[in-house]
């Protein structure tokens, strides 16, 4: 294995096209997970039901390769995952803490949010958690209903100290994930579980990372702006197919990280098209699209055309029965590219 | 499934549950009859009994508390003064536990007179903080709550540091960002005070596992209240150092009062040692004002840690003299004969000044000349620490993340801008 992943950086030093190998995203987290452990000998991975592969099975085998006091079970509390994954990363040690879904975050809020964001900051740099990443399932998965289903990356997206990150396919999972453990700062790292099994890509072998804080141009265009994030970025790809047919072109952005997030490129793409929509599952009032509205509206008032819009979830709990009412589809995206066209 | 269960060592498992179940209940009324037992996940072995077996902790004895010192300064019948406590080690401590009572008295009138802004005392918990403090390593790792200043103070934090934190100036390891007592040192193994309550219990946990699987050898020790221990926090702790075989020791300071709230409005069972065996950790109850029983109960909870290889939970019973804090009057909510009679007949200052009296190792004369210079050092690190400025506005920026990220690089540049325009408004030094 290790072997692999010299050979994987070789071939990218090299001019050589990188070595690739067809998995999906729950085979790309667990395979960035693997490079992160097998070049860190400090890193552990632990949550519930990590050691016989998680429940998502993101973390299968790794406990055969580095051996269960790397790679093991906490008991059932999300405080006390976050409590101990701090404390861990704050004697200088590498903790990968992944919380089951992205709904049972919140009883580890106050560890995340006035503990790890705070750590280096409170102590003058004495002390930081830097090396700690947490992992959660989020997004809608079809009939996951209140508990199973939500986006909470805007409550941390207003806590200074954190990052936040999403990726949208294998690639980005993996590249995104073991930058994020790499990174100097503890990252909250949120998975789109609809995409574990149902989006599967060639994603290069071995060692590689995307850096955080840059968005991704997936698709070029020149009349509207399209920004989102992690599952979101499957639905906005089927309304830029469905724009083209009806003649408007759209510029798709990927933002990867949501905190810090990447103004610029944003900023370049709304001074060229005039229009910018921003799409998130999580509700509307609060949500992340307002910041990004409300930023580029700062910047790019005079370029442009049309009030920037958002298509998000509606302000209420995530339904079981109404999901497919509930989500921000392709459909109503499109319809918000023809408001803001013919506006 | 079932048959195994039932017929898999369960001779052994009777023998062994009618040792343990029949053995102590001899004044109980609750004489149950074992008829067999039943193996449950997790190698649990439950004996089925034929009454209802009803466990009530207020029919079970209160854990007692270790001591050696009595009130009077005397050893208690088959008492020692601990290996390694020798005449000078005795008195250096003292001398500490002087110290850190003279820093408390200065820096509360301080606030009173509004040159600092918050002030939180340790009065009738020094023993507690330098019995313990002298028994653990320099190498172990301190996660305190914030009555805990002693502590650092054992480990050498300077009174010169101590005041700078408190006048949040340049000086400031901090950098001027945390309230008053909010102390962390890198290279005392002290980690910063937050003001979230029981937050540091998993996080010391944490630590301590790295130690833990790095092999060093070090433990993590974790100083809370008696108050603090009623947060998730506590629970998320000892449940998770005792899964992982953590190293670490939970030191309680049960002090009889959070802020207001007496402990009988705090929890119902037996203090917070009683809580340590749903958990599977060992636990020792001591006089917390007893100096002596305290730096012996750290030292064999140390031990125990390093050769079981498993966190074990101290709490020691002491009573909170001072206020809460300078935003407290503690009056309000407890009589003053409470605090007079804690102070007169069980301050653990005293009752260590007693024994050396006794021993020849001190005298009266000592004893003032020592209050009086230390005393003054105070006085003199906070006239130091009140002639320094505050930081510099900008590093109000820095370390919120390793690198400066551009939102707040223009963040600062606009904070920058606008005090360049207004000057005089901002001139004052923030205090």
């Amino acid at each position: 294995m290790l072997g692999r992943s010299i050979a994987g950086m070789r071939r990218f030093a090299s001019t050589a096209a990188p070595a690739t190998e067809r998995m999906n995203m729950f085979t790309a987290l667990n395979d960035a997970m693997r490079v992160a452990m097998e070049t860190d000998p400090t890193a552990a991975v632990f949550g519930e039901d990590v050691a016989f592969g998680g429940v998502f099975r993101c973390t299968v085998d790794l406990r055969e390769q580095f051996g269960e006091d790397r790679v093991f079970n906490s008991p059932l509390c999300e405080q006390g995952i976050a409590g101990f994954a701090i404390g861990y990363a704050s004697v200088g040690r590498t903790a990968i803490a992944e919380i089951q879904f992205a709904d049972y975050i919140f009883p580890a809020f106050d560890q995340i949010v006035n503990e790890a964001a705070k750590f280096r900051y409170r102590s003058g740099n004495q002390w930081d958690c830097g090396k700690l990443t947490f992992r959660a399932p989020y997004g809608a998965v079809g009939h996951g209903a209140h508990y199973h289903s939500q986006s909470p990356e805007a409550y941390f997206a207003h806590t200074p100290g954190l990052k936040v990150v999403i990726p949208r396919n294998p690639v980005q999972a993996k590249g995104l994930l073991l930058a994020s453990i790499r990174d100097p700062n503890p990252v909250v790292f949120f998975e789109p579980k609809a995409l574990y099994r149902a989006s599967v890509a060639e994603v290069p072998v071995g060692d590689f990372t995307i850096p955080l804080g840059q968005a991704d141009i997936v698709r070029s265009g020149t009349d509207v702006t399209l920004v989102g994030w992690g599952a979101q970025m499957r639905v906005l790809e089927e309304t830029c197919d469905m724009a083209e047919e009806a003649g408007v072109s759209c510029e798709l952005i990927d933002l990867q990280t949501i905190l810090p997030w990447d103004v610029d490129t944003i900023e370049q793409s709304v001074r060229k098209t005039g229009r910018l929509i921003v799409s998130h599952e999580a509700p509307r009032t609060g949500g992340f699209a307002g910041e990004i509205a409300s930023t580029i509206q700062e910047r790019c008032f005079l370029s442009l055309e049309a009030p920037i819009m958002r298509v998000t979830g509606y302000d209420t709990p995530f339904p079981l029965a109404h999901e497919k009412f509930y989500l921000p589809d392709a459909l109503k995206n499109f319809e918000a590219i023809k408001k803001i066209v013919n506006y | 499934m079932a048959l195994r269960f039932l017929t898999k060592s369960m001779p052994l498992a009777v023998a062994r549950t009618q040792r343990r179940f029949l053995a102590p209940s001899a004044s109980s009324k609750h004489m149950s009859t074992v008829v067999g037992s039943g193996e449950f996940p997790g190698g649990q072995t439950v004996p089925y009994v034929n009454t209802i077996a009803v466990v009530d902790p207020k029919e079970k004895d209160v854990i007692p508390a270790y001591r050696i010192l009595d009130q009077q300064g005397k050893l208690v019948p088959g008492g020692q003064v601990p290996e390694g406590l020798t005449e000078e080690v005795v008195v250096d401590l003292y001398k500490g536990m002087i110290r850190l009572n003279q820093m408390d008295n200065v820096f509360y009138d301080a606030q009173r007179q509004g040159r600092i802004s918050f002030y939180m005392t340790a009065f009738g918990e020094e023993g507690t903080l330098f019995g313990s403090a002298a028994a653990i390593k320099p190498r172990d790792m301190v996660f305190a709550q914030y009555r805990e200043a002693g502590v650092l103070m054992y480990r050498g934090f300077t009174l010169d540091q101590f005041a700078d934190q408190l006048f949040s100036n340049e000086g400031d390891l901090g950098k001027g960002r945390q309230m008053p007592v909010h102390y962390g040192s890198k290279e005392l193994n002290y980690q910063t005070v937050s003001s979230p309550l029981a937050t540091q219990l998993p996080q010391a946990a944490g630590a301590a596992y790295g130690f833990k699987v790095a092999k060093e050898d070090r433990i993590a020790i974790c100083y809370f209240g008696e108050g603090a221990a009623s947060e998730g926090d506590f629970h998320a702790a000892l449940n998770f150092a005792a899964t992982r075989d953590c190293p670490v020791l939970y030191f309680a300071r049960n002090n009889g009062y959070a802020i207001s709230t007496p402990v009988k409005d705090q929890f119902r069972g037996d203090g917070i040692a009683s809580r340590g065996a749903g958990y599977g950790i060992p636990v020792i109850r001591v006089d917390g004002n007893d100096l002596f029983a305290v730096y012996e109960v750290t030292k064999k909870a140390r031990e125990l840690i390093m050769t079981g290889g498993r966190p074990v939970l101290v709490e020691a019973m002491s009573y909170r003299q001072g206020h809460h804090s300078t935003s407290d009057d503690s009056t309000r909510y407890r009589e003053v004969s409470e605090i007079k009679y804690w102070k007169d007949t069980n301050c653990p200052i005293n009752r260590l000044k007693l024994y050396m009296l006794d021993q020849g190792w001190w005298s009266e004369e000592r004893d003032q000349a020592l209050k009086d210079a230390e005393r003054t050092n105070v006085l003199q690190a906070l006239a130091k620490a009140e002639a320094k400025g505050i930081p510099e506005m900008q590093t109000m920026f820095d370390d919120v993340y390793h690198e400066k990220p551009r939102h707040i690089q223009e963040q600062e540049q606009e904070m920058l801008d606008h005090v360049a325009k207004y000057p005089d408004h901002y001139a004052s030094d923030g205090h």
